[in-house]
């Protein structure tokens, strides 16, 4: 496996230094079982990167290693050149991550316009921070404007997904980081997710890391890398994955 | 008849909210962040103290300033007990999240010496403290500016400690020998000191053949007050919001970009503020010694544990009901219910003292959470892991 820079190389944006997300030689541990083997990885801005390994592999494990809730026993995160190996979560999601892990996490007892503004917490200090939610939110997720009365604990399974999409997306990130959007999700929920997550792309500009197994959303991505032990195995454009590939690395 | 039990029931609330008042604080300490803080009742005693101190000072002040002392003291011991509540938050409680054990022994330790230090604390001493605090962390803040903090700061330690250990009691020593006992003389020694309530808190409202008195219901009024504060801020202001995410999910909130330390921090000066805000109100009451948060502690534990840890509307219920069957059995209020039956008059009568009063309501705090351990509102609560 090639680094990151030369991999993305092939790519029309990125080089090794203006990359949004920057991996470089982690190596993960839970206690002393090695998870992540000496990972390179890399996310250019305004690109939509996903990566794919059966159950098990480490997907969330890197995730929540990028988002400082793991340590790093080796090697270096880089979010747009600065390293973040060092900082703590909230400083991360201050920094302009957006999480949208696996199980979604909404708080429960909190109503769903609680866990919105909750999401405004991850702008920097100082921006204006109206306590309003923006319309652009319901644009994307119009099933969250009947129910922001209501406790985040309370809605189904696919409610609760687009509501923490939402969540991620009203610190404003530059990188938003999808953990299985669309896992135990009914197929037309996951249209109208991927279709929001499009949109995002497209008028925000921001780069996307996606963690997923649905085969018609991973091909939405730029760019692939599959991931197995551990470790990655290989990458490339998405456009040419093969046939091989997805039955190797994907699950369904 | 009617009014023995009207008796029994507001003598019972106005014990119920003294209790109600010294759990609220750690209602949210233990009941929010799940931290056993064994110096609760200390916090409670500090409180109590700087009351006392509040009053002198006011006193010196005269006439019309003196009557009104109370306000400025419960503020003060607000923020004296909150600030003692963060530096223990962030010297000692922050490291043992998520163990409990240790938890409860360091706080205990805390608990301990906070109790000597209001009994030996004098100038000389003070002054002892404050010089080994300067040169100390002084010399701390002063290295941790050099790039090479990390490395020699273990080295800078094991110099400092004994150096600014050795000078303070050499200052201190040298204070006690020139000024004598103007600076060796405690503050407040080992007995107990007393507040007096200000005038208009004297006497009582009659109420049929019995005076509630002033001070009772001024406590009341204050633990509704504060009551209402709590409410008001965990549901109504963004720190409020901040913590009830923190509480209930903290990995989730730190990705959010909630500062969970910062969280933690004001999260335990606020319950032990609280703590304060309660000795405060308990000065009233009796006088005040270094002992004082000790009589509490079980009673606060225990209502927050019978409430249902991170519910508080179960410690207000709780608190209150502790309080009315403490009283009504200690006062025997119900003996002229059974006095066709001597036996259960008797069985009344051997209950009918404070002490005793104590056993029975243990005694159904046991049976009670045999039945409901989890409390009268459970929850999933959550306990802080690091
Ligand atoms: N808290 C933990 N303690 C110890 N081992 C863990 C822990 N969490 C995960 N693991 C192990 O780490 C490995 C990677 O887990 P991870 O959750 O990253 O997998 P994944 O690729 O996200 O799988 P899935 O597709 O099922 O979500 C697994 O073997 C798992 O058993
Ligand atoms: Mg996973």
């Amino acid at each position: 496996m090639s680094h990151p820079s030369g991999a993305l190389s092939a790519q029309p944006i990125g080089a090794g230094s203006d990359l949004m997300l920057d991996l470089t030689d982690l190596n993960v541990y839970y206690g002393e079982s090695h998870i992540l083997r000496s990972v390179d990885m890399g996310v250019a801005p305004g690109k939509m990167v996903c990566l794919i390994g059966r159950n098990g592999v480490g997907k969330t494990t890197l995730l929540k290693t990028v988002m400082g809730l793991l340590p790093t026993r080796t090697g270096n995160i880089k979010l747009a050149g600065e390293s973040i190996a060092r900082k703590t979560s909230d400083q991360r999601a201050r920094m302009g991550i957006g999480y949208v892990p696996q199980g979604r996490e909404i708080i429960p007892r909190l109503t769903v316009k609680d866990n919105l503004l909750l999401g405004l917490e991850a702008r920097p200090k100082g921006s204006k921070k109206s306590q309003d939610i923006p319309n652009e939110i319901f644009d994307l997720f119009p099933v969250l404007k009947t129910m922001l009365s209501r406790m985040g604990g309370d809605l189904s399974g696919g409610q609760q997904q687009q509501l923490a999409i939402a969540r991620a997306l009203m610190g404003n990130p530059r990188l938003l980081v999808l953990d299985e959007p669309t896992e135990g999700i009914q197929p037309s929920i996951i249209l109208e997710i991927e279709a929001a997550v499009r949109r995002i792309i497209q008028t925000k500009g921001i780069s996307v890391l996606l963690v997923e197994q649905h085969l018609h959303f991973v091909r939405q991505a730029d760019w692939y890398y599959a991931m197995q032990k551990g470790g990655i195995v290989a990458s490339g454009p998405t456009h040419e994955l093969s046939q091989q590939v997805i039955q190797k690395f994907l699950a369904v | 008849m009617l009014e023995s039990l009207l008796d029994g029931i507001f003598n019972g609330i106005s014990i119920g909210s003294v209790l109600l008042l010294a759990a609220l604080g750690l209602a949210i300490v233990f009941g929010l962040m799940g931290v056993i803080n064994m110096a609760h009742g200390e916090l409670m005693m500090l409180g109590a103290y700087t009351t006392f101190v509040v009053q002198n000072g006011f006193k010196a002040l005269g006439a019309p300033w003196s009557d009104f002392y109370i306000f400025f003291a419960l503020i003060a011991a607000f923020i004296v007990t909150a600030l003692v509540g963060l530096l223990l938050e962030r010297g000692v409680v922050r490291y043992l999240y998520g163990r409990p054990l240790e938890t409860l022994l360091a706080t205990w330790g805390v608990s301990l010496i906070l109790q000597q230090f209001i009994r030996s604390v004098s100038w000389q001493f003070a002054a002892g403290v404050g010089v080994f605090c300067l040169l100390f962390f002084g010399a701390l803040w002063l290295i941790s500016r050099r790039p090479d903090f990390e490395q020699i700061r273990g080295k800078a330690i094991a110099i400092m400690l004994p150096l600014s250990g050795a000078i303070s009691l050499v200052v201190s020593n040298l204070l006690g020998q020139t000024y004598k006992f103007a600076v060796t003389l405690p503050w407040f020694g080992t007995q107990g000191v007393d507040v007096t309530a200000p005038k208009w808190l004297r006497g009582g409202l009659p109420l049929g053949g019995y005076q509630l008195p002033y001070t009772r219901v001024f406590i009341i009024a204050l633990t509704i007050l504060c009551l209402f504060a709590v409410f008001w801020f965990l549901n109504r202001t963004v720190w409020g919001l901040r913590i009830r995410a923190v509480t209930q999910n903290r990995s989730m909130s730190a990705c959010l970009g909630i500062p969970t330390q910062k969280v933690d921090a004001l999260t335990f000066a606020i319950g032990s503020g609280l703590a304060g805000v309660a000795g405060c109100a308990v000065s009233l009451l009796g006088s005040v010694s270094s002992n004082t948060g000790q009589s509490y502690i079980v009673d606060t534990f225990m209502v927050v544990v019978i409430g249902g840890v991170g519910k508080l509307v179960g410690s207000i219920v709780a608190a209150a009901t502790i309080g009315i069957i403490s009283y009504v059995v200690g006062s025997n209020a119900l003996a002229p219910l059974v006095e066709f039956s001597p036996f259960l008059q008797g069985l009344l009568e051997f209950f009918a003292t404070a002490s005793m009063a104590k056993v029975f309501v243990f005694a159904l705090i046991v049976i009670f959470l045999q039945f409901r351990p989890a409390g009268l509102f459970p929850q999933k609560g959550r306990t802080v892991d690091a």
